[in-house]
Protein backbone atom coordinates (compact mmCIF):
# COMPACT_ATOMS: atom_id res chain seq x y z
CA UNK A 1 0.00 0.00 0.00
CA UNK A 2 2.76 2.37 0.98
CA UNK A 3 4.74 1.58 -2.10
CA UNK A 4 1.72 2.32 -4.30
CA UNK A 5 1.13 5.62 -2.61
CA UNK A 6 4.66 6.84 -2.97
CA UNK A 7 4.61 5.83 -6.62
CA UNK A 8 1.38 7.71 -7.25
CA UNK A 9 2.73 10.81 -5.55
CA UNK A 10 6.15 10.51 -7.09
CA UNK A 11 5.01 10.42 -10.70
CA UNK A 12 3.41 13.86 -11.13
CA UNK A 13 6.41 15.57 -9.57
CA UNK A 14 8.71 13.85 -12.00
CA UNK A 15 6.47 14.92 -14.85
CA UNK A 16 6.40 18.56 -13.77
CA UNK A 17 10.15 18.65 -13.86
CA UNK A 18 10.13 17.21 -17.34
CA UNK A 19 8.12 20.10 -18.80
CA UNK A 20 10.39 22.74 -20.22
CA UNK A 21 9.33 26.38 -20.56
CA UNK A 22 8.75 25.98 -24.30
CA UNK A 23 6.68 22.86 -23.83
CA UNK A 24 4.54 24.49 -21.18
CA UNK A 25 3.10 26.99 -23.69
CA UNK A 26 -0.61 26.96 -22.92
CA UNK A 27 -2.20 26.65 -26.37
CA UNK A 28 -0.02 23.94 -27.81
CA UNK A 29 -1.52 21.14 -29.90
CA UNK A 30 1.64 19.06 -29.71
CA UNK A 31 4.31 19.36 -27.03
CA UNK A 32 7.61 17.58 -27.02
CA UNK A 33 9.08 17.52 -23.51
CA UNK A 34 12.70 16.39 -23.09
CA UNK A 35 12.35 13.84 -25.85
CA UNK A 36 15.11 11.49 -26.83
CA UNK A 37 14.80 8.47 -29.09
CA UNK A 38 17.47 5.80 -29.31
CA UNK A 39 17.29 2.75 -31.55
CA UNK A 40 19.21 -0.10 -29.93
CA UNK A 41 21.95 -1.97 -31.75
CA UNK A 42 20.44 -4.82 -33.77
CA UNK A 43 22.06 -7.59 -35.79
CA UNK A 44 25.49 -6.01 -35.94
CA UNK A 45 24.16 -2.53 -36.76
CA UNK A 46 25.19 -0.02 -34.10
CA UNK A 47 22.56 1.80 -32.07
CA UNK A 48 21.36 5.19 -33.30
CA UNK A 49 20.51 8.30 -31.30
CA UNK A 50 17.74 9.49 -33.62
CA UNK A 51 16.54 12.38 -31.45
CA UNK A 52 18.07 14.21 -28.48
CA UNK A 53 16.83 16.94 -26.14
CA UNK A 54 13.77 17.75 -28.19
CA UNK A 55 11.71 20.48 -26.49
CA UNK A 56 9.22 22.46 -28.46
CA UNK A 57 5.53 23.07 -28.92
CA UNK A 58 3.38 23.17 -32.02
CA UNK A 59 0.67 25.82 -31.64
CA UNK A 60 -2.98 24.83 -32.05
CA UNK A 61 -4.31 25.59 -35.52
CA UNK A 62 -0.89 26.33 -36.97
CA UNK A 63 0.92 24.90 -39.95
CA UNK A 64 4.38 23.94 -38.72
CA UNK A 65 7.15 22.72 -40.97
CA UNK A 66 9.75 20.31 -39.66
CA UNK A 67 12.70 20.43 -42.04
CA UNK A 68 15.90 18.42 -42.07
CA UNK A 69 18.20 16.36 -44.27
CA UNK A 70 17.49 12.64 -44.54
CA UNK A 71 18.53 10.96 -41.31
CA UNK A 72 18.01 14.12 -39.28
CA UNK A 73 15.25 12.43 -37.27
CA UNK A 74 12.16 13.90 -38.98
CA UNK A 75 10.39 10.58 -39.46
CA UNK A 76 11.03 9.51 -35.88
CA UNK A 77 9.71 12.84 -34.66
CA UNK A 78 6.44 12.63 -36.59
CA UNK A 79 5.92 8.99 -35.55
CA UNK A 80 6.21 10.02 -31.91
CA UNK A 81 3.23 12.33 -32.41
CA UNK A 82 0.85 9.56 -33.45
CA UNK A 83 2.31 6.94 -31.14
CA UNK A 84 3.71 4.70 -33.88
CA UNK A 85 6.96 5.02 -31.94
CA UNK A 86 7.65 5.53 -28.26
CA UNK A 87 10.23 8.02 -26.99
CA UNK A 88 13.19 6.58 -25.08
CA UNK A 89 12.85 9.44 -22.60
CA UNK A 90 10.45 12.35 -22.25
CA UNK A 91 6.81 12.84 -23.16
CA UNK A 92 4.78 13.77 -26.20
CA UNK A 93 1.54 15.53 -25.34
CA UNK A 94 -1.03 15.79 -28.11
CA UNK A 95 -4.17 17.84 -27.48
CA UNK A 96 -3.58 17.66 -23.74
CA UNK A 97 -3.05 13.89 -23.72
CA UNK A 98 0.28 12.18 -23.07
CA UNK A 99 0.31 9.94 -26.15
CA UNK A 100 3.67 8.41 -25.21
CA UNK A 101 2.08 6.89 -22.09
CA UNK A 102 -0.81 5.24 -23.95
CA UNK A 103 -0.89 1.68 -25.24
CA UNK A 104 -3.29 -0.83 -26.73
CA UNK A 105 -6.92 0.22 -27.07
CA UNK A 106 -6.40 3.65 -25.47
CA UNK A 107 -3.64 4.46 -27.94
CA UNK A 108 -5.76 3.30 -30.87
CA UNK A 109 -8.62 5.56 -29.75
CA UNK A 110 -6.25 8.51 -29.46
CA UNK A 111 -4.79 7.80 -32.90
CA UNK A 112 -8.20 8.47 -34.46
CA UNK A 113 -7.75 12.14 -33.68
CA UNK A 114 -4.40 12.24 -35.50
CA UNK A 115 -4.43 11.86 -39.29
CA UNK A 116 -1.39 11.11 -41.39
CA UNK A 117 -0.50 11.34 -45.07
CA UNK A 118 2.49 9.69 -46.71
CA UNK A 119 5.02 10.26 -49.47
CA UNK A 120 3.91 7.15 -51.35
CA UNK A 121 0.21 7.65 -50.50
CA UNK A 122 -0.11 4.13 -49.03
CA UNK A 123 -3.54 3.45 -50.50
CA UNK A 124 -4.95 -0.08 -50.55
CA UNK A 125 -4.81 -1.27 -54.16
CA UNK A 126 -7.74 -3.60 -53.50
CA UNK A 127 -10.10 -0.76 -52.55
CA UNK A 128 -11.67 2.05 -54.56
CA UNK A 129 -11.02 5.68 -53.65
CA UNK A 130 -14.26 5.75 -51.64
CA UNK A 131 -13.47 2.48 -49.85
CA UNK A 132 -9.97 3.66 -49.03
CA UNK A 133 -11.44 6.75 -47.38
CA UNK A 134 -13.96 4.52 -45.59
CA UNK A 135 -11.25 2.32 -44.05
CA UNK A 136 -10.48 4.41 -40.94
CA UNK A 137 -14.23 4.83 -40.38
CA UNK A 138 -14.79 1.06 -40.60
CA UNK A 139 -11.96 0.62 -38.14
CA UNK A 140 -13.53 3.18 -35.82
CA UNK A 141 -16.79 1.20 -36.00
CA UNK A 142 -18.98 3.76 -37.80
CA UNK A 143 -22.40 2.68 -39.15
CA UNK A 144 -22.54 1.95 -42.90
CA UNK A 145 -24.90 4.84 -43.72
CA UNK A 146 -22.77 7.33 -41.78
CA UNK A 147 -19.64 6.12 -43.56
CA UNK A 148 -21.29 6.56 -46.96
CA UNK A 149 -22.34 10.12 -46.21
CA UNK A 150 -18.98 11.07 -44.72
CA UNK A 151 -17.04 9.60 -47.68
CA UNK A 152 -19.12 11.59 -50.20
CA UNK A 153 -18.48 14.73 -48.17
CA UNK A 154 -14.72 14.06 -48.02
CA UNK A 155 -14.39 13.30 -51.74
CA UNK A 156 -16.00 16.68 -52.44
CA UNK A 157 -13.76 18.41 -49.90
CA UNK A 158 -10.59 17.22 -51.64
CA UNK A 159 -12.05 17.91 -55.09
CA UNK A 160 -12.32 14.41 -56.54
CA UNK A 161 -16.05 13.68 -56.15
CA UNK A 162 -16.01 12.04 -59.60
CA UNK A 163 -13.36 9.46 -58.59
CA UNK A 164 -15.63 7.66 -56.10
CA UNK A 165 -15.35 4.22 -57.73
CA UNK A 166 -11.83 4.46 -59.15
CA UNK A 167 -9.06 2.18 -57.98
CA UNK A 168 -5.70 3.71 -57.03
CA UNK A 169 -4.12 2.27 -60.19
CA UNK A 170 -6.50 4.47 -62.19
CA UNK A 171 -5.55 7.68 -60.37
CA UNK A 172 -2.71 10.16 -60.89
CA UNK A 173 -0.24 10.92 -58.10
CA UNK A 174 -2.05 14.11 -57.16
CA UNK A 175 -5.42 12.34 -57.08
CA UNK A 176 -3.95 9.55 -54.95
CA UNK A 177 -2.67 12.08 -52.44
CA UNK A 178 -6.11 13.72 -52.39
CA UNK A 179 -7.57 10.34 -51.46
CA UNK A 180 -4.84 10.06 -48.81
CA UNK A 181 -5.77 13.47 -47.41
CA UNK A 182 -9.48 12.61 -47.38
CA UNK A 183 -8.70 9.34 -45.60
CA UNK A 184 -6.53 11.12 -43.02
CA UNK A 185 -9.35 13.61 -42.33
CA UNK A 186 -12.11 10.98 -42.21
CA UNK A 187 -12.33 10.66 -38.43
CA UNK A 188 -12.21 14.46 -37.97
CA UNK A 189 -8.73 14.60 -36.45
CA UNK A 190 -7.36 17.68 -34.71
CA UNK A 191 -3.86 17.11 -36.10
CA UNK A 192 -2.79 16.20 -39.62
CA UNK A 193 0.73 14.84 -40.04
CA UNK A 194 2.27 15.07 -43.48
CA UNK A 195 5.32 12.89 -44.03
CA UNK A 196 6.97 14.20 -47.21
CA UNK A 197 3.49 14.18 -48.75
CA UNK A 198 4.53 16.10 -51.88
CA UNK A 199 8.00 14.64 -52.40
CA UNK A 200 6.78 12.17 -55.04
CA UNK A 201 4.79 14.80 -56.95
CA UNK A 202 5.70 17.20 -59.75
CA UNK A 203 5.98 20.93 -58.89
CA UNK A 204 2.55 21.86 -60.25
CA UNK A 205 0.77 19.05 -58.39
CA UNK A 206 2.79 19.87 -55.28
CA UNK A 207 1.47 23.41 -55.40
CA UNK A 208 -2.13 22.21 -55.77
CA UNK A 209 -1.78 19.77 -52.87
CA UNK A 210 -0.18 22.44 -50.66
CA UNK A 211 -3.03 24.82 -51.52
CA UNK A 212 -5.50 22.12 -50.53
CA UNK A 213 -3.71 21.65 -47.20
CA UNK A 214 -3.79 25.41 -46.60
CA UNK A 215 -7.55 25.43 -47.27
CA UNK A 216 -8.09 22.53 -44.90
CA UNK A 217 -6.11 24.30 -42.20
CA UNK A 218 -8.11 27.49 -42.71
CA UNK A 219 -11.56 25.94 -42.99
CA UNK A 220 -11.36 23.04 -40.55
CA UNK A 221 -8.81 24.51 -38.16
CA UNK A 222 -6.77 21.33 -38.28
CA UNK A 223 -3.22 21.72 -36.98
CA UNK A 224 -0.83 20.58 -39.71
CA UNK A 225 2.68 19.26 -39.12
CA UNK A 226 4.68 19.12 -42.35
CA UNK A 227 7.73 16.90 -42.50
CA UNK A 228 9.86 17.83 -45.46
CA UNK A 229 13.36 18.22 -46.82
CA UNK A 230 12.28 21.00 -49.17
CA UNK A 231 12.39 24.59 -47.95
CA UNK A 232 10.05 25.59 -50.79
CA UNK A 233 7.27 23.52 -49.17
CA UNK A 234 7.83 25.22 -45.82
CA UNK A 235 7.93 28.61 -47.51
CA UNK A 236 4.66 28.12 -49.35
CA UNK A 237 2.65 26.70 -46.52
CA UNK A 238 4.08 26.95 -43.02
CA UNK A 239 3.87 29.71 -40.47
CA UNK A 240 6.34 28.13 -38.07
CA UNK A 241 9.39 26.08 -38.82
CA UNK A 242 11.57 23.70 -36.83
CA UNK A 243 14.98 22.86 -38.28
CA UNK A 244 16.32 19.44 -37.34
CA UNK A 245 19.89 18.29 -37.75
CA UNK A 246 21.42 15.07 -36.46
CA UNK A 247 18.61 14.55 -33.97
CA UNK A 248 18.69 18.06 -32.53
CA UNK A 249 16.45 21.07 -33.05
CA UNK A 250 18.99 23.62 -34.28
CA UNK A 251 16.57 26.44 -34.92
CA UNK A 252 12.83 27.09 -34.57
CA UNK A 253 10.43 30.00 -34.83
CA UNK A 254 8.24 31.90 -37.29
CA UNK A 255 9.10 31.21 -40.91
CA UNK A 256 9.61 34.93 -41.64
CA UNK A 257 12.13 35.30 -38.79
CA UNK A 258 14.04 32.15 -39.63
CA UNK A 259 14.13 33.03 -43.32
CA UNK A 260 15.37 36.55 -42.75
CA UNK A 261 17.87 35.74 -40.01
CA UNK A 262 19.04 32.14 -40.37
CA UNK A 263 21.66 31.35 -37.74
CA UNK A 264 22.58 27.72 -38.17
CA UNK A 265 24.60 26.64 -41.24
CA UNK A 266 22.01 23.93 -41.99
CA UNK A 267 19.24 26.53 -42.08
CA UNK A 268 21.36 28.71 -44.32
CA UNK A 269 21.98 25.85 -46.71
CA UNK A 270 18.24 25.06 -46.87
CA UNK A 271 17.58 28.72 -47.49
CA UNK A 272 20.13 28.83 -50.28
CA UNK A 273 17.98 26.30 -52.14
CA UNK A 274 14.97 28.59 -52.31
CA UNK A 275 16.66 31.98 -52.42
CA UNK A 276 19.20 30.98 -55.04
CA UNK A 277 22.28 31.95 -53.02
CA UNK A 278 24.21 29.57 -55.16
CA UNK A 279 25.56 31.21 -58.31
CA UNK A 280 24.35 30.37 -61.80
CA UNK A 281 26.65 27.67 -63.18
CA UNK A 282 27.73 29.76 -66.17
CA UNK A 283 28.82 32.59 -63.87
CA UNK A 284 30.44 30.40 -61.22
CA UNK A 285 32.62 28.69 -63.85
CA UNK A 286 33.97 32.05 -65.06
CA UNK A 287 35.06 33.36 -61.67
CA UNK A 288 38.84 33.46 -61.15
CA UNK A 289 41.04 34.56 -58.25
CA UNK A 290 43.17 37.10 -60.16
CA UNK A 291 41.83 40.39 -61.57
CA UNK A 292 42.26 41.29 -65.22
CA UNK A 293 42.49 44.88 -66.48
CA UNK A 294 39.17 44.96 -68.34
CA UNK A 295 37.35 42.60 -65.95
CA UNK A 296 34.92 42.98 -63.09
CA UNK A 297 35.07 42.16 -59.40
CA UNK A 298 32.20 39.89 -58.30
CA UNK A 299 30.45 40.73 -55.05
CA UNK A 300 27.52 38.83 -53.62
CA UNK A 301 25.28 40.40 -51.04
CA UNK A 302 22.46 38.91 -49.03
CA UNK A 303 19.10 40.63 -49.00
CA UNK A 304 17.15 39.98 -45.81
CA UNK A 305 14.35 42.18 -44.53
CA UNK A 306 11.53 44.49 -45.50
CA UNK A 307 11.82 46.93 -48.37
CA UNK A 308 15.54 46.71 -49.01
CA UNK A 309 17.50 46.34 -52.16
CA UNK A 310 15.12 48.32 -54.31
CA UNK A 311 17.22 51.47 -54.48
CA UNK A 312 20.51 49.89 -53.49
CA UNK A 313 22.08 49.47 -56.90
CA UNK A 314 21.13 53.00 -57.94
CA UNK A 315 22.54 54.46 -54.71
CA UNK A 316 25.72 52.44 -55.03
CA UNK A 317 26.24 53.75 -58.55
CA UNK A 318 25.43 57.35 -57.62
CA UNK A 319 27.25 57.68 -54.30
CA UNK A 320 30.40 55.80 -55.27
CA UNK A 321 30.35 56.81 -58.92
CA UNK A 322 30.54 53.17 -60.07
CA UNK A 323 29.04 51.56 -63.19
CA UNK A 324 27.69 48.63 -61.22
CA UNK A 325 26.34 45.77 -63.25
CA UNK A 326 23.91 43.10 -62.04
CA UNK A 327 25.31 39.62 -62.79
CA UNK A 328 22.64 37.56 -61.02
CA UNK A 329 19.80 38.21 -58.64
CA UNK A 330 17.00 36.44 -56.89
CA UNK A 331 14.65 38.00 -54.39
CA UNK A 332 11.57 36.37 -52.95
CA UNK A 333 9.00 37.69 -50.59
CA UNK A 334 8.54 35.35 -47.66
CA UNK A 335 6.13 36.31 -44.92
CA UNK A 336 6.32 39.97 -45.97
CA UNK A 337 10.13 39.97 -45.91
CA UNK A 338 12.47 40.21 -48.86
CA UNK A 339 14.85 37.30 -48.94
CA UNK A 340 17.42 36.66 -51.60
CA UNK A 341 20.77 37.63 -52.99
CA UNK A 342 22.28 39.97 -55.54
CA UNK A 343 25.50 39.33 -57.41
CA UNK A 344 27.10 42.59 -58.51
CA UNK A 345 29.87 43.24 -60.97
CA UNK A 346 32.22 46.16 -60.21
CA UNK A 347 34.18 47.19 -63.33
CA UNK A 348 37.90 47.47 -62.50
CA UNK A 349 39.34 49.30 -65.50
CA UNK A 350 37.27 52.45 -65.41
CA UNK A 351 36.79 52.92 -61.70
CA UNK A 352 40.10 52.64 -59.98
CA UNK A 353 40.67 48.90 -59.60
CA UNK A 354 40.95 47.35 -56.16
CA UNK A 355 39.93 50.56 -54.49
CA UNK A 356 36.42 50.23 -55.97
CA UNK A 357 35.99 46.81 -54.40
CA UNK A 358 37.04 48.05 -50.97
CA UNK A 359 34.77 51.09 -51.24
CA UNK A 360 31.81 48.97 -52.33
CA UNK A 361 32.26 46.52 -49.45
CA UNK A 362 32.55 49.40 -47.00
CA UNK A 363 29.38 51.00 -48.39
CA UNK A 364 27.45 47.73 -48.09
CA UNK A 365 28.62 46.99 -44.58
CA UNK A 366 27.73 50.54 -43.60
CA UNK A 367 24.16 49.82 -44.77
CA UNK A 368 24.04 46.53 -42.86
CA UNK A 369 24.30 44.19 -45.81
CA UNK A 370 26.29 41.01 -45.52
CA UNK A 371 28.47 40.89 -48.61
CA UNK A 372 31.37 38.83 -49.87
CA UNK A 373 33.95 39.30 -52.57
CA UNK A 374 33.84 36.13 -54.66
CA UNK A 375 36.60 36.87 -57.20
CA UNK A 376 36.81 38.28 -60.68
CA UNK A 377 35.42 37.68 -64.13
CA UNK A 378 37.10 38.75 -67.34
CA UNK B 1 -12.92 -49.34 -73.22
CA UNK B 2 -15.72 -51.16 -71.51
CA UNK B 3 -18.45 -49.34 -69.54
CA UNK B 4 -17.18 -51.01 -66.35
CA UNK B 5 -13.75 -49.49 -66.79
CA UNK B 6 -15.19 -46.06 -67.58
CA UNK B 7 -17.29 -46.40 -64.46
CA UNK B 8 -14.11 -47.13 -62.48
CA UNK B 9 -12.48 -43.99 -63.85
CA UNK B 10 -15.49 -41.83 -62.98
CA UNK B 11 -15.62 -43.29 -59.48
CA UNK B 12 -11.86 -42.79 -58.97
CA UNK B 13 -12.15 -39.21 -60.23
CA UNK B 14 -14.82 -38.45 -57.64
CA UNK B 15 -12.70 -40.10 -54.93
CA UNK B 16 -9.75 -37.93 -55.89
CA UNK B 17 -11.85 -34.77 -55.98
CA UNK B 18 -13.36 -35.65 -52.61
CA UNK B 19 -9.96 -36.25 -50.95
CA UNK B 20 -8.30 -33.23 -52.54
CA UNK B 21 -11.29 -30.95 -51.98
CA UNK B 22 -11.69 -31.70 -48.29
CA UNK B 23 -7.93 -31.78 -47.67
CA UNK B 24 -7.55 -28.40 -49.42
CA UNK B 25 -10.33 -26.92 -47.28
CA UNK B 26 -8.86 -28.29 -44.04
CA UNK B 27 -5.31 -27.48 -45.14
CA UNK B 28 -6.37 -23.89 -45.77
CA UNK B 29 -8.25 -23.73 -42.48
CA UNK B 30 -5.01 -24.61 -40.66
CA UNK B 31 -2.49 -23.21 -43.14
CA UNK B 32 -3.96 -19.74 -43.65
CA UNK B 33 -3.85 -18.63 -39.99
CA UNK B 34 -0.49 -20.37 -39.56
CA UNK B 35 0.89 -18.59 -42.63
CA UNK B 36 -0.44 -15.21 -41.51
CA UNK B 37 1.13 -15.78 -38.10
CA UNK B 38 4.47 -16.81 -39.61
CA UNK B 39 4.42 -13.64 -41.73
CA UNK B 40 3.64 -11.31 -38.81
CA UNK B 41 5.40 -12.71 -35.75
CA UNK B 42 9.08 -11.96 -36.24
CA UNK B 43 10.78 -9.37 -34.04
CA UNK B 44 9.10 -5.98 -34.34
CA UNK B 45 6.15 -7.25 -36.35
CA UNK B 46 2.41 -7.12 -35.73
CA UNK B 47 2.15 -10.20 -33.50
CA UNK B 48 5.83 -10.25 -32.51
CA UNK B 49 6.65 -13.63 -30.93
CA UNK B 50 10.08 -14.49 -32.33
CA UNK B 51 10.54 -17.70 -30.36
CA UNK B 52 7.11 -19.12 -31.26
CA UNK B 53 7.79 -18.06 -34.85
CA UNK B 54 11.08 -19.95 -34.82
CA UNK B 55 9.56 -23.11 -33.30
CA UNK B 56 6.61 -23.14 -35.73
CA UNK B 57 9.04 -22.58 -38.60
CA UNK B 58 11.01 -25.67 -37.57
CA UNK B 59 7.83 -27.77 -37.26
CA UNK B 60 6.66 -26.60 -40.69
CA UNK B 61 10.05 -27.39 -42.24
CA UNK B 62 10.14 -30.81 -40.60
CA UNK B 63 6.71 -31.71 -41.98
CA UNK B 64 7.61 -30.43 -45.40
CA UNK B 65 10.87 -32.35 -45.56
CA UNK B 66 9.23 -35.70 -44.71
CA UNK B 67 8.50 -37.57 -47.98
CA UNK B 68 4.73 -37.80 -48.31
CA UNK B 69 4.62 -41.58 -48.64
CA UNK B 70 6.59 -41.92 -45.37
CA UNK B 71 4.30 -39.38 -43.67
CA UNK B 72 1.25 -41.42 -44.71
CA UNK B 73 2.64 -44.59 -43.15
CA UNK B 74 4.17 -42.91 -40.10
CA UNK B 75 0.93 -41.31 -38.93
CA UNK B 76 -1.32 -44.38 -39.41
CA UNK B 77 -2.11 -44.56 -35.65
CA UNK B 78 -3.05 -40.88 -35.67
CA UNK B 79 -5.15 -41.36 -38.81
CA UNK B 80 -6.99 -44.25 -37.13
CA UNK B 81 -7.56 -42.08 -34.06
CA UNK B 82 -9.02 -39.19 -36.09
CA UNK B 83 -10.89 -41.01 -38.89
CA UNK B 84 -11.71 -44.26 -37.08
CA UNK B 85 -9.92 -46.23 -39.78
CA UNK B 86 -6.66 -45.99 -41.67
CA UNK B 87 -8.06 -47.28 -44.96
CA UNK B 88 -10.13 -45.53 -47.59
CA UNK B 89 -10.56 -42.06 -49.05
CA UNK B 90 -11.80 -40.47 -45.84
CA UNK B 91 -8.80 -41.78 -43.90
CA UNK B 92 -6.50 -40.48 -46.66
CA UNK B 93 -7.72 -36.94 -46.00
CA UNK B 94 -5.80 -36.95 -42.70
CA UNK B 95 -2.25 -37.27 -44.13
CA UNK B 96 -3.20 -35.07 -47.10
CA UNK B 97 -4.29 -32.31 -44.71
CA UNK B 98 -1.19 -32.68 -42.56
CA UNK B 99 1.02 -32.45 -45.63
CA UNK B 100 -0.82 -29.52 -47.23
CA UNK B 101 -1.27 -27.27 -44.19
CA UNK B 102 2.45 -26.41 -43.75
CA UNK B 103 2.83 -26.09 -47.52
CA UNK B 104 -0.10 -23.67 -47.68
CA UNK B 105 1.27 -21.86 -44.62
CA UNK B 106 4.59 -21.16 -46.37
CA UNK B 107 2.82 -19.97 -49.53
CA UNK B 108 0.50 -17.74 -47.48
CA UNK B 109 3.49 -16.37 -45.57
CA UNK B 110 5.19 -15.42 -48.82
CA UNK B 111 2.02 -13.78 -50.20
CA UNK B 112 1.43 -11.78 -47.00
CA UNK B 113 5.06 -10.64 -46.87
CA UNK B 114 4.58 -9.21 -50.37
CA UNK B 115 2.15 -6.62 -48.97
CA UNK B 116 3.82 -3.19 -48.68
CA UNK B 117 4.86 -2.62 -45.06
CA UNK B 118 3.79 1.01 -45.44
CA UNK B 119 0.17 -0.15 -45.47
CA UNK B 120 0.56 -1.76 -42.04
CA UNK B 121 2.02 1.48 -40.74
CA UNK B 122 -0.80 3.44 -42.37
CA UNK B 123 -3.51 1.30 -40.80
CA UNK B 124 -1.72 1.48 -37.43
CA UNK B 125 -1.57 5.26 -37.76
CA UNK B 126 -5.34 5.49 -37.77
CA UNK B 127 -5.74 3.15 -34.88
CA UNK B 128 -6.37 -0.26 -36.45
CA UNK B 129 -5.92 -3.24 -34.13
CA UNK B 130 -3.61 -6.04 -35.26
CA UNK B 131 -6.61 -8.24 -36.16
CA UNK B 132 -8.22 -5.41 -38.13
CA UNK B 133 -4.94 -5.00 -40.00
CA UNK B 134 -4.96 -8.72 -40.87
CA UNK B 135 -8.57 -8.79 -42.08
CA UNK B 136 -8.90 -5.33 -43.62
CA UNK B 137 -5.42 -4.81 -45.04
CA UNK B 138 -3.16 -7.87 -45.26
CA UNK B 139 -5.59 -10.51 -46.55
CA UNK B 140 -7.45 -8.25 -49.06
CA UNK B 141 -4.17 -6.85 -50.38
CA UNK B 142 -2.58 -10.30 -50.64
CA UNK B 143 -5.70 -11.90 -52.14
CA UNK B 144 -4.35 -12.40 -55.70
CA UNK B 145 -1.23 -14.06 -54.27
CA UNK B 146 -3.31 -16.11 -51.84
CA UNK B 147 -5.52 -17.43 -54.64
CA UNK B 148 -2.49 -18.44 -56.69
CA UNK B 149 -1.01 -20.10 -53.59
CA UNK B 150 -4.20 -22.06 -53.04
CA UNK B 151 -4.24 -23.10 -56.69
CA UNK B 152 -0.70 -24.39 -56.38
CA UNK B 153 -1.66 -26.27 -53.20
CA UNK B 154 -4.61 -27.98 -54.90
CA UNK B 155 -2.45 -29.03 -57.85
CA UNK B 156 0.15 -30.47 -55.46
CA UNK B 157 -2.59 -32.26 -53.52
CA UNK B 158 -3.74 -33.96 -56.73
CA UNK B 159 -0.21 -35.33 -57.03
CA UNK B 160 -0.10 -36.40 -53.37
CA UNK B 161 -3.52 -38.06 -53.65
CA UNK B 162 -2.07 -40.50 -56.17
CA UNK B 163 0.18 -41.84 -53.41
CA UNK B 164 -2.50 -42.60 -50.83
CA UNK B 165 -3.49 -45.58 -53.00
CA UNK B 166 -0.62 -47.30 -51.21
CA UNK B 167 -2.72 -47.39 -48.04
CA UNK B 168 -6.01 -48.11 -49.77
CA UNK B 169 -7.00 -44.52 -50.22
CA UNK B 170 -8.48 -45.01 -53.66
CA UNK B 171 -8.60 -42.30 -56.31
CA UNK B 172 -7.05 -41.87 -59.74
CA UNK B 173 -3.46 -42.66 -58.75
CA UNK B 174 -4.54 -45.89 -57.13
CA UNK B 175 -6.50 -46.85 -60.24
CA UNK B 176 -3.53 -46.13 -62.47
CA UNK B 177 -1.19 -48.27 -60.37
CA UNK B 178 -3.53 -51.21 -59.89
CA UNK B 179 -5.04 -51.44 -63.37
CA UNK B 180 -2.61 -49.59 -65.58
CA UNK B 181 0.61 -50.91 -64.06
CA UNK B 182 -0.10 -54.13 -62.18
CA UNK B 183 -2.69 -55.48 -64.68
CA UNK B 184 -0.78 -54.23 -67.73
CA UNK B 185 -3.56 -52.02 -69.07
CA UNK B 186 -1.76 -49.13 -70.78
CA UNK B 187 -5.07 -47.64 -72.00
CA UNK B 188 -6.17 -47.36 -68.34
CA UNK B 189 -2.92 -45.66 -67.41
CA UNK B 190 -3.36 -43.24 -70.31
CA UNK B 191 -6.96 -42.48 -69.30
CA UNK B 192 -5.90 -41.74 -65.71
CA UNK B 193 -3.11 -39.44 -66.86
CA UNK B 194 -5.44 -37.62 -69.27
CA UNK B 195 -8.04 -37.05 -66.53
CA UNK B 196 -5.33 -35.78 -64.14
CA UNK B 197 -3.94 -33.42 -66.77
CA UNK B 198 -7.45 -32.10 -67.46
CA UNK B 199 -8.09 -31.58 -63.73
CA UNK B 200 -4.80 -29.72 -63.20
CA UNK B 201 -5.46 -27.50 -66.22
CA UNK B 202 -8.96 -26.76 -64.97
CA UNK B 203 -7.81 -25.90 -61.43
CA UNK B 204 -4.90 -23.76 -62.66
CA UNK B 205 -7.06 -21.84 -65.15
CA UNK B 206 -9.75 -21.22 -62.57
CA UNK B 207 -7.12 -20.04 -60.04
CA UNK B 208 -5.44 -17.75 -62.58
CA UNK B 209 -8.79 -16.30 -63.61
CA UNK B 210 -9.85 -15.55 -60.03
CA UNK B 211 -6.45 -14.10 -59.11
CA UNK B 212 -6.58 -11.82 -62.14
CA UNK B 213 -10.11 -10.74 -61.32
CA UNK B 214 -9.26 -9.62 -57.78
CA UNK B 215 -5.97 -8.00 -58.74
CA UNK B 216 -6.56 -4.25 -59.00
CA UNK B 217 -2.91 -3.37 -59.09
CA UNK B 218 -2.27 -3.48 -62.83
CA UNK B 219 -5.63 -4.24 -64.34
CA UNK B 220 -6.61 -0.74 -65.34
CA UNK B 221 -3.33 0.59 -66.65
Amino acid sequence: MNAHQSLAIGQPIERCEAISPAAAEPDAMVRFASISKTYPAYRGKPGVNALQNIDFAIPRGSITGVIGRSGAGKSSLVRLINGLEKPTTGRVVVDGRDISALAGRELRLAQRSIGMIFQHFNLLSSRTAADNIALPLEIAGWAKADIKARVTELLALVGIADKHDRYPSELSGGQKQRVGIARALATRPSVLLSDEATSALDPQTTRAILDLLANINRELGVTIVLITHEMSVVRQLARDVVVLDAGHVVESGHVADIFTHPKHPITQSFLAEVTGDSLPVSLASRIVAEPSAAGQAVIRLQVRGAGVGDTLVARLARELGLDVSLLAARIDEIGGQHVGSLVLGIPLGISGGEDAVARTLAFLSQHQFSAEHLGYVA
Amino acid sequence: MSPELINLIVQATFESLYMVGIAALLGTAFGLPLGVFLATSRKGELFAAPIVNRVLGIVVNATRSTPFIILVVAIIPFTRFVAGTSIGSTAAIVPLTIASAPFIARLVEAAIREVDGGLIETASSFGASPLQIVFKVLIPEALPGLLLALTLAVVSLLGYSAMVGAVGGGGLGDLGIRYGYQRFMPEMMLAVVVVLIALVQLVQSAGDYLARRVNRRLRHR
